[in-house]
């Protein structure tokens, strides 16, 4: 049985529920009710959903950072207790240390695991290189464009070589040309390396262009995936070109269909909030 | 626009400057030639000059100005790094920050100086009850900033370096110091400052060497000529020190946007 077992999934989530604010006296707030989830090794999967449905809650506890109230919660087989050590994470607003140098800032995870100084600097030095940024090491983030700290965050996060990459709409500050420079890039890395990808975004295109598979969520709060799409355009893809052809036509408008819904039963509900 | 229309002007600025400190010195002159009184109350730009010339001259404010120098600096390495301990201590530990809280405010809006008589009969007349008085200051000013420091540390920067594998001791070092220092040293002007005028005023109120008991030994014999004497002395090492903390404040802060 042992020999042919098959490959375990690198996330997997089974009835998640996350229930926020139970002690504070006020009425708690259920974010996620009984999402599951299934990411295979080596796969890319674009969680989409309307703006404030919980979709960084899922991607939390897949990181460890956030215990489910209820359900499991498992990566490669085992569950997570504490931070997802195959996991890295890559956020969506600005993460990087603002006293510590391009460099530095990449090192620091090789550092904290207690690789060597000279190694440290070698493997950070070639994830610079490979993003780019091998003239600007010395600079501190303010000295950085919005893309280039993006490129050093997506460094810093490989360098440390993890299975899994979680990336929360990483990015949606950039405008469009620096974005599909950097979706190009991510998608090169990712065939180059094999990494399973979870990458949440509420920009159906980024998803679509992207992924293996999307699944779209409910509005909040209470979310829960509710609709899954296999996008079977061929790879390598390159995102300026794939929005042009016929097949990813055809998925945007099924997809957009599910998620319309949701988008606008989001709308009414921020409405009906709002004094 | 402004910077280029300053540029333009700036050498009419200093003329004006030194005129203006001119005219100052002249009505003051003239003002204290005018009556024996006066002369009494304000002394002579003259006297001053010539009082602060023989101190330097003869070397004996070298003495004074490294007593007061080196009270400043212990009364400002060791309250900033009381503060930082305890700062960070309370700022990480919720209970027994509660627990202090009306105490440390309690203590920050008492009048300090008025301790000053109570640590000259605990330390003595030396350097140490100068030290202490100034530590008591300089204290709630870092401990504030190391507080502030790491309550205002982002979750998503924490977040981040614990996904890249830091453990507790390591997020304190790597992202809670850090963070705390950099509101130390952007407060650096103030607590420098303070930690200056603890050791003076302490020297003033009951010492044996130091600045502030040159003055303090003038005015037992209404020298007014050597009180002002040591006041301008003070006022330009206070320039000197503020001149210096800067120059190490952007040492220090080299990686921050708003000092390009």
């Amino acid at each position: 049985m042992d020999a042919g077992r098959p490959m375990q999934p690198a996330i997997d989530l089974k009835a998640v529920t996350c229930t926020f604010g139970e002690r504070g006296g006020v009425e708690p707030y259920i974010a996620v009710r009984d999402a599951s989830l299934t990411l295979a090794d080596g796969e890319f999967i674009s969680i989409v959903g309307p703006t404030g449905c919980g979709k960084s809650t899922l991607l939390n506890v897949a990181a460890g950072l956030l215990d489910p109230t209820s359900g499991s919660a498992r990566t490669f087989g085992t569950p997570i207790a504490g931070i997802n050590r195959h996991a890295a994470y890559m956020f969506q607003a600005d993460a990087l240390l603002p006293w510590l140098t391009a460099r530095d800032n990449v090192s620091l995870g090789l550092e904290l695991q207690g690789v060597g100084k000279a190694e440290a600097a070698e493997r950070s030095e070639a994830w610079l290189r490979r993003v780019g940024l091998g003239a600007h090491g010395h600079k501190y983030p303010h000295q950085l464009s919005g893309g280039m700290k993006k490129r050093v965050a997506l460094a810093q996060v490989l360098v440390i070589e993890p299975r899994i990459l979680l990336m929360d709409e990483p990015f949606s500050a950039l405008d469009v040309q620096t974005r599909q420079l950097m979706e190009n890039e991510l998608l090169e890395i990712w065939s180059a390396e094999k990494k399973s990808v979870l990458f949440v975004t509420h920009d159906l295109e980024e998803a679509i262009s992207l992924s293996d598979r999307v699944i779209v969520l409910s509005a909040g709060p209470a979310t829960r995936p509710v609709a899954e799409f296999v996008i079977d355009i061929a790879r390598p893809r390159d995102v300026t070109e794939i929005i042009h052809s016929q097949r990813y036509l055809e998925i945007h408008k099924l997809i957009w269909n599910e998620l319309k819904e949701e988008v606008l039963k989001s709308y009414r509900r921020s409405l009906d909030v709002a004094p | 626009m402004i910077k280029s229309a300053t540029k333009v002007t700036a050498w009419k600025v200093w003329i004006t400057r030194f005129a203006l400190l001119a005219a100052l010195l002249a009505a003051w002159q003239i003002a204290a030639d005018s009556s024996k009184v006066t002369r009494f109350f304000v002394g002579t730009p003259l006297r001053v000059g010539e009082v602060i010339y023989e101190w330097f001259a003869s070397g004996e404010i070298y003495y004074h100005l490294a007593i007061t120098l080196i009270e400043t600096l212990l009364a400002f390495f060791l309250g900033a790094g009381l503060a930082l301990v305890v700062g960070l201590w309370l700022a990480l530990n919720a209970f027994w920050s509660a627990v202090l809280d009306p105490f440390i405010k309690a203590i920050n809006t008492m009048p300090r100086l008025i301790l000053a008589p109570i640590f000259a009969v605990w330390f003595g007349l030396g350097i140490w009850s100068k030290v202490a008085l100034g530590i008591t200051i300089v204290f709630f000013i870092v401990f504030f900033n190391v507080y502030q420091g790491i309550k205002e540390v982002s979750p998503v920067l924490l977040a981040n370096v614990r996904m890249l594998g830091a453990n507790r001791v390591q997020l304190i070092r790597r992202v809670y110091i850090p963070s705390a220092l950099s509101w130390v040293f952007s407060s650096l002007h103030l607590s420098v400052g303070m930690a200056f005028v603890g050791a003076v005023i302490g020297e003033y109120l009951g010492s044996a060497a130091g600045v502030g008991y040159l003055i303090l030994q003038a005015e037992s014999t209404f020298d007014i000529d050597v009180v002002l004497a040591g006041i301008v002395v003070l006022t330009i090492f206070a320039l000197f020190l503020d001149m210096l903390v800067t120059k190490i404040e952007s040492w220090l802060l080299g990686w921050r946007a708003d000092r390009g």
